[in-house]
C-alpha cells in the first residue's frame, strides 16, 4: 500500500470521527504517514458527519479526500452523497442494517455488513462503528493485533481503559464477517 | 525520535505556546479556532496561568495589551470577523511596540461569512490590520507540525523586535490532525525586557507604554525608528520552502492549505512530464522577495494559488517586478481548489510554452 485515501461517513453520534481517528493512529503506528480531517460546522449536530483519512508511504500533500480508494458509509445519505465519488476499483463497506439499497456501481469492491444489528445483538451498541473498521482492517490486510492495541490505546483514554476488549471484539466480529 | 501524537492543528498552536512559556491566554469563542480556547481553559489553571474567556474579541486584545506590557508572553486567537474586531488594538500594540501572538485561523468572508476555510485576510494580515503605518510579522503554517514551531517562532520573533506575530491559518489546518512532536521544539529563553511596566521596586525610573504621541516630528522619528526594525526584519527573517524547482519551467506561489493541494498537482504534473515546481512563502510578512525575484529569471511563468480572489497575487507581481506572466488559480466563499484544477491550471501553463 502506498496511499490510501479514506472517507468515513454516517450521522453524528455513530462514532465516524473516533473510527477514522483509530485508523489514522494506527497508520502512525504503523510508521506511516497520516492525516485526519473533519468536516465541521452545523452539519455536525445531528445531521452528516464525516472525515477524510489518508494513511501513506509518503508525506500526505493536500489531506482532503476527494475520490476515497476507501468509503464507510454508516447512513443512506452518506451513500447516496459519496458513492459517485469512489475510484474505479475502490472499495466500499456499508452498514447494511441502516442502508436498505444496494450499491449501484459495478466497478467497486462492496461489503454489506449489518453493522448496528450485530452491535445491538453482541451487547455493545455503541459500536458499530469499530465493526466496520474491523472489516477495513481485514480487507486492506491489515489486521495487526498489536499495531490494533497499541492504537486502541492512544485513541481511549485512560478513564475508559475497560472499554479496550470490547473494541477489540467488536473488530473480531467485523473481521469474520 | 520522539513519541508522535495525533493534533489538531488548534490545539498544536496551544499546546506549543504553553512550551513557549506563554502563560496568559484571552479570547472569545469563533468557529474553526475555538479549540484553541478550550484547549487553554483546560490547561492554563493547572500550571498556574491565565485563560480568560473576555466579553468580546475588543477586551481580549485589549487584556493581550496590558499583559505585554508587563513584558509576559501571552496570545489571542480568533478567525476572520473577530480579528477585524481586534483591529484598533493591533494598531495599538503596533504604536506601543508591544510583543504578542495573535492566531487568526481564517474562514470565508467578507461580514460574517461562513465557516469554512479561506485566505481572503491575506490582506488585512500583510497590510492594513489596522491604522497607522505599521507591519506584523505574519506566519503560514502549512502542516500541523508547522502550526506548533511558528508558534514558538512568532513569540521569539515578537520579543526580538518588539512586534506582534499573527499566525495566519485557516480552518483546514486548524481541524486537521497529524502527527506532531513537540518535545524536540527548541525555545529560546524570552529577552530581558527593560521597557516592561512591571513594577520599579522604586530601583529605577518609571517606564511608560504609550501609543500616544501628539508632537509630530517625535511621531515621525518614533515611525522611522519602528521602520528600521522592519527593515531588519525583512533582511533577517523572511522564510520560505521550495518544492521541485531546481528545473522548474513553471513555478506556483502558494501558502498553508493552498500549498498541500498544489504538492498533490505538482507530483501529477511532473509524472506528465511538465517541469513544474513551488515557491511555498513561510511568512506572508515578510515576503520572501529574492527568492521569487530569482525565480522569475528561471521560470516561463507562475501561478498564484489561493483560496482567495487573488491576494498573495499582487506580492508575487511586486516581488517579480511582472518580470514573467502571473495567473490566479483560486476557490472562495469556503471552498478549496482541487488538486485537479491547480493541474488544469498547470498544463495550461504548459500548452502555452508556460507563457499563459
Amino acid at each position: 500500500m502506498s496511499t490510501k485515501q479514506m472517507l468515513f461517513s454516517g450521522f453524528g453520534g455513530q462514532g465516524i470521527l473516533f473510527a477514522g481517528k483509530f485508523i489514522a493512529y494506527k497508520g502512525l503506528i504503523d510508521e506511516k504517514q497520516v492525516s485526519w480531517l473533519p468536516s465541521y460546522g452545523p452539519e455536525m449536530r445531528g445531521g452528516t458527519a464525516s472525515c477524510s483519512v489518508i494513511v501513506s508511504d509518503e508525506p500526505v500533500g493536500s489531506p482532503i479526500v476527494s475520490a476515497p480508494d476507501v468509503l464507510i458509509a454508516m447512513n443512506l445519505p452518506s451513500l447516496d452523497k459519496f458513492e459517485s465519488s469512489v475510484v474505479p476499483g475502490g472499495m466500499i463497506i456499508a452498514d447494511s442494517t441502516l442502508i436498505e439499497r444496494q450499491v449501484a456501481r459495478d466497478d467497486v469492491k462492496v461489503f454489506y455488513i449489518p453493522a448496528t444489528k450485530l452491535a445491538s445483538e453482541n451487547g455493545m451498541p455503541t459500536l458499530a462503528n469499530m465493526i466496520i473498521v474491523g472489516k477495513l482492517l481485514k480487507e486492506l490486510g491489515d489486521f495487526n493485533e498489536e499495531s490494533i492495541n497499541a492504537a486502541l490505546k492512544k485513541v481511549i483514554s485512560a478513564k475508559h481503559a475497560d472499554m479496550m476488549e470490547i473494541n477489540v471484539k467488536a473488530m473480531s466480529i467485523g473481521a469474520n464477517c | 525520535m520522539a513519541d508522535k501524537v495525533l493534533m489538531k492543528g488548534n490545539e498544536a498552536i496551544a499546546e506549543a505556546a504553553l512550551h513557549a512559556g506563554c502563560r496568559h491566554y484571552f479570547g472569545y469563542p469563533i468557529t474553526p479556532q475555538t479549540e484553541i480556547a478550550a484547549y487553554m481553559a483546560k490547561r492554563m489553571p493547572k500550571i498556574g496561568g491565565t485563560f480568560l474567556q473576555a466579553e468580546s474579541e475588543i477586551a481580549a486584545i485589549n487584556m493581550v495589551y496590558g499583559v505585554a506590557s508587563a513584558g509576559y508572553r501571552v496570545m489571542t486567537s480568533s478567525s476572520s470577523p473577530g480579528i477585524s474586531l481586534k483591529g484598533e488594538g493591533l494598531s495599538y500594540l503596533a504604536g506601543s511596540d508591544l510583543p504578542a501572538l495573535v492566531v487568526n485561523v481564517q474562514r470565508g468572508g467578507p461580514g460574517l461569512g461562513g465557516i469554512q476555510p479561506s485566505q481572503s485576510d491575506y490582506f488585512q494580515a500583510t497590510r492594513g490590520a489596522g491604522h497607522g503605518d505599521f507591519h506584523m510579522i505574519v506566519l503560514a503554517p502549512a502542516s500541523v507540525q508547522e502550526m506548533a514551531e511558528l508558534t514558538v517562532k512568532g513569540f521569539e520573533l515578537a520579543d526580538t523586535y518588539r512586534m506582534t506575530s499573527m499566525i495566519l491559518a485557516d480552518g483546514t489546518m486548524g481541524q486537521m490532525m497529524e502527527p506532531v512532536s513537540l518535545e524536540d521544539l527548541e525555545v529560546k529563553p524570552a529577552p530581558e525586557k527593560p521597557w516592561a511596566t512591571n513594577g520599579t521596586k522604586l530601583a529605577r525610573p518609571h517606564n511608560i507604554v504609550n501609543s500616544l504621541s501628539l508632537v509630530p516630528d517625535e511621531l515621525e522619528q518614533l515611525n522611522f525608528a519602528r521602520y528600521e526594525r522592519y527593515r531588519a526584519v525583512e533582511e533577517n527573517e523572511a522564510m520560505y520552502e521550495e518544492y521541485m524547482m531546481e528545473d522548474a519551467e513553471i513555478c506556483i506561489a502558494a501558502f498553508g492549505i493552498a500549498a498541500r493541494v498544489s504538492k498533490n498537482a505538482i507530483n501529477e504534473a511532473r509524472r506528465r512530464g511538465i517541469k513544474v515546481g513551488m515557491i511555498r512563502p513561510i511568512t506572508l510578512w515578510p515576503f520572501p522577495k529574492a527568492v521569487f525575484r530569482r525565480a522569475a529569471d528561471q521560470v516561463k511563468s507562475m501561478i498564484s494559488v489561493e483560496l482567495s480572489m487573488g491576494q498573495m497575487i499582487e506580492d508575487v507581481r511586486l516581488a517579480t517586478e511582472c518580470r514573467v506572466p502571473v495567473t490566479l488559480c483560486n476557490r472562495v466563499g469556503g471552498m478549496i481548489p482541487s488538486p485537479e484544477q491547480v493541474l488544469e491550471a498547470i498544463e495550461n501553463a504548459a500548452k502555452n510554452g508556460g507563457a499563459n
